[in-house]
């Protein structure tokens, strides 16, 4: 079974992250640059379904040229093989854009029974792009997955969100989203690491894909970010002095923000 | 001219400990530091990460990588906890190296795959009641009787040697007496259980309190001949060369210590307040920790270049003196330093730095004393 496997680089959620001031994109100097963590779990995913039906597991990246670190990690955890788009016409891309440039580079993969990808990025959170892909692939979308199965030519997926758990079910080749409850990644081993470095990268431009730079990049983008200011400092708590109904202080105030 | 750029691949694994340390280690060390209990969770996720095999060939389970890389290693578990690194310093270069130094391919092929996954751990049992740098004066004995070894003696402070997961010991003991009438020393390895051999009581220590520590005994304790590791009278040389590699480990370690008070000082000083400003923008709080970075500096490249060293195959007993002596001296004012700069929160348990300054103090002594790393300094200027 082949598996490719969506992977983003994303600022450090350890560091201080920052908007550039210019276009309001991402200040990529301003914080250390990582393999997004639910990446990670989809990578182990990945390689948790290869262990047991065999394949290839190839991943799939776009980013600047730095995102090979990224790439890298996915590499020394034991993926196969990668496909990076770098290119600077992408700079500012928003889901779509994005999720149109990753459709592409996925076609450049040969016989993908399976699409996986974190639910969403620690950085941007949009969430949408998994579904984006799989509606540009026309493929099923099965979305925040905390378990996937494969059998055969279909695969199960426990999908669960703020509303419950679904049981979902669909025939390959297909997308799928994971959450946080998925696994628990591996870390790489020093031997990991070494083999990292000798397997394939493809680093193709926008033109090796058949995109426009017109379709992508801030002007090819169809949402623009126009404003960005950082969250105000919280508020000081409030303080319940107990006189012996502080028990029912404290609920009421709970009652008062619908939280019981 | 010199370059101490490290490799892609050595700075990638520096990296994926950091991660590991952050991520599974800080969170729940310092309660097992507190009940004085050893981490059996994470020294298996260490093996798993094939921590314990670093400077070992694929072909024995190891990760085919360095010396220098497992240093890597030690000094990024040591910015977080010294316990835990300490396990994985004595776990390799005193549990393993010896047999894969000087084994034989079938001591090598018995101890090494399970050594090297960090399912199975190893002690070193060199030091004796009666004296640790002075290794000469050994008293514990192995006769050969038929075709076993019979020991007889005790050992003490023996890192590793009492977990549920320690297989093995390999002691010196005097074999006999060389044409010259000094001691003959020889190492053996003895498996755990062995009847005859007895693992004591666990140390109530000043740190290193997640780490295992005991004090063993041997009595008419009877293992097979060719339990011998290497030849017969090689014990007092192998044990000096893994010590003298085990230095540079051990300054690893000691340059994580520093570097994880500059750390954490550096986030403290950032958000304490006193008089009105963040502690950090006083000039005598910012000395303090420019005199910090530039021990932690100092005592890293001291290390690199032992390791350097090592690994072309020259000379580096005095470069791995130095590298300990100013490694630990530099835990031991940083941690010192960093206790200071967080006053009374310093003193409490709950934040690493009271840690870190209980745990640098053994740097000064394990290992070879300060002492003695000035002896082989000076030995080599010809003193």
């Amino acid at each position: 079974m082949n598996i490719v496997v969506l992977v983003k680089q994303v600022p450090d959620t350890y560091s201080e992250r920052k908007l550039a001031d210019a276009d309001h994109t991402l200040d990529r100097d301003s914080a250390d640059a990582v393999l997004d963590e639910i990446n990670e779990r989809a990578v182990e995913e990945a390689l948790q379904l290869q262990a047991t039906h065999g394949g290839e597991v190839t991943v799939v990246c776009v980013g600047p040229d730095r995102a090979t670190d990224a790439i890298r990690k996915a590499l020394s955890m034991g993926a196969d093989k990668a496909v990076h788009v770098s290119d600077a016409a992408l700079h500012g891309s928003d889901a779509i854009a994005t999720a149109k440039v990753l459709a592409k580079a996925v076609g450049t993969v040969e016989g993908v029974d399976l699409v996986l990808a974190g639910n969403e990025a620690t950085d941007g959170r949009v969430g949408a792009l998994p579904a984006m892909v799989a509606e540009l692939l026309g493929l099923p979308a099965l979305t925040h997955a905390r378990k996937v199965e494969v059998d055969g030519s279909t695969v199960k997926v426990e999908r669960e969100t703020d509303e419950g758990v679904f049981f979902l079910e669909a025939s390959l080749p297909a997308v799928i989203s994971v959450n946080e409850k998925i696994n628990e990644p591996r870390y790489p081993s020093f031997k990991g690491i070494m083999a990292a470095k000798k397997k394939p990268v493809s680093t193709l431009a926008i033109g090796d894909l058949g995109v426009d730079a017109g379709e992508v990049g801030l002007g090819g983008s169809w949402t623009q970010v126009t404003e960005a200011a950082p969250k105000p400092p919280r508020a000081a708590g409030q303080r319940v002095e107990d006189e012996g109904d502080g028990g029912v202080k404290v609920a009421e105030y709970l009652v008062g923000q619908k939280l019981i | 001219m010199v370059d101490f750029r490290i490799s892609e691949e050595h700075e990638a694994l520096r990296k994926t400990v950091e991660q590991f340390a952050r991520e599974e280690v800080a969170p729940v060390i310092g309660d097992f530091y507190e009940r004085e209990e050893f981490p059996y969770e994470i020294v298996a996720k260490m093996g798993q990460m094939g921590l314990f095999g670093l400077p070992y060939p694929e072909e024995h389970g190891g990760m085919g990588g360095d010396y220098f890389a497992l240093c890597l290693a030690l000094e990024e578990l040591a910015r977080v906890d010294s316990s835990v690194a300490v396990t994985l310093e004595a776990g390799v270069s005193l549990g393993s190296m010896p047999i894969y130094r000087f084994g034989t391919r079938e001591q090598q092929e018995r101890w090494l795959p399970q050594l090297c996954a960090g399912t199975a751990l190893a002690g070193f049992g060199l030091t004796e009641p009666g004296g640790g740098s002075d290794a000469g004066a050994t008293r514990t004995t192995a006769r050969l009787d038929g075709d076993e070894w019979v020991i007889n003696g005790s050992k003490c402070f023996i890192t590793n040697s009492g977990t549920d997961i320690t297989q093995a010991v390999t002691v010196t003991a005097v074999t006999g007496q060389t044409p010259e009438g000094r001691k003959e020393i020889s190492s053996i390895i003895v498996p755990s259980g062995t009847p005859g051999f007895t693992v004591s009581r666990k140390y109530s220590k000043v740190g290193w309190n997640a780490s295992d520590t005991h004090e063993l005994s041997f009595s008419d304790c009877r293992v097979p001949a060719a339990n011998l590791l290497g030849e017969r009278g090689r014990g007092y040389a192998q044990f000096l060369r893994i010590l003298d590699e085990g230095r540079i480990a051990i300054a690893a370690l000691g340059v994580g210590l520093a570097q994880g008070c500059v750390d954490e000082c550096l986030r403290y000083v950032q958000e304490r307040e006193a008089f009105g400003h963040k502690i950090g923008t006083y000039q005598a709080i910012q000395f303090k920790i420019a005199d910090m970075e530039a021990r932690v500096h100092t005592a890293r490249l001291a290390y690199y270049q032992a390791a350097a060293l090592m690994l072309r195959g020259e000379p580096f007993k005095k470069e791995s003196a130095i590298a300990k002596l100013v490694s630990s001296n530099a835990a031991m004012d940083n941690s010192r330093e960093a206790t200071q700069i967080f006053g009374g929160y310093g003193f409490m348990n709950e934040y690493p730095v009271g840690r870190f300054y209980r745990d640098a103090k053994i740097l000064e002594i394990g290992e070879g004393t300060s002492e003695v790393q000035r002896m082989l300094i000076a030995r080599h200027l010809g003193l």
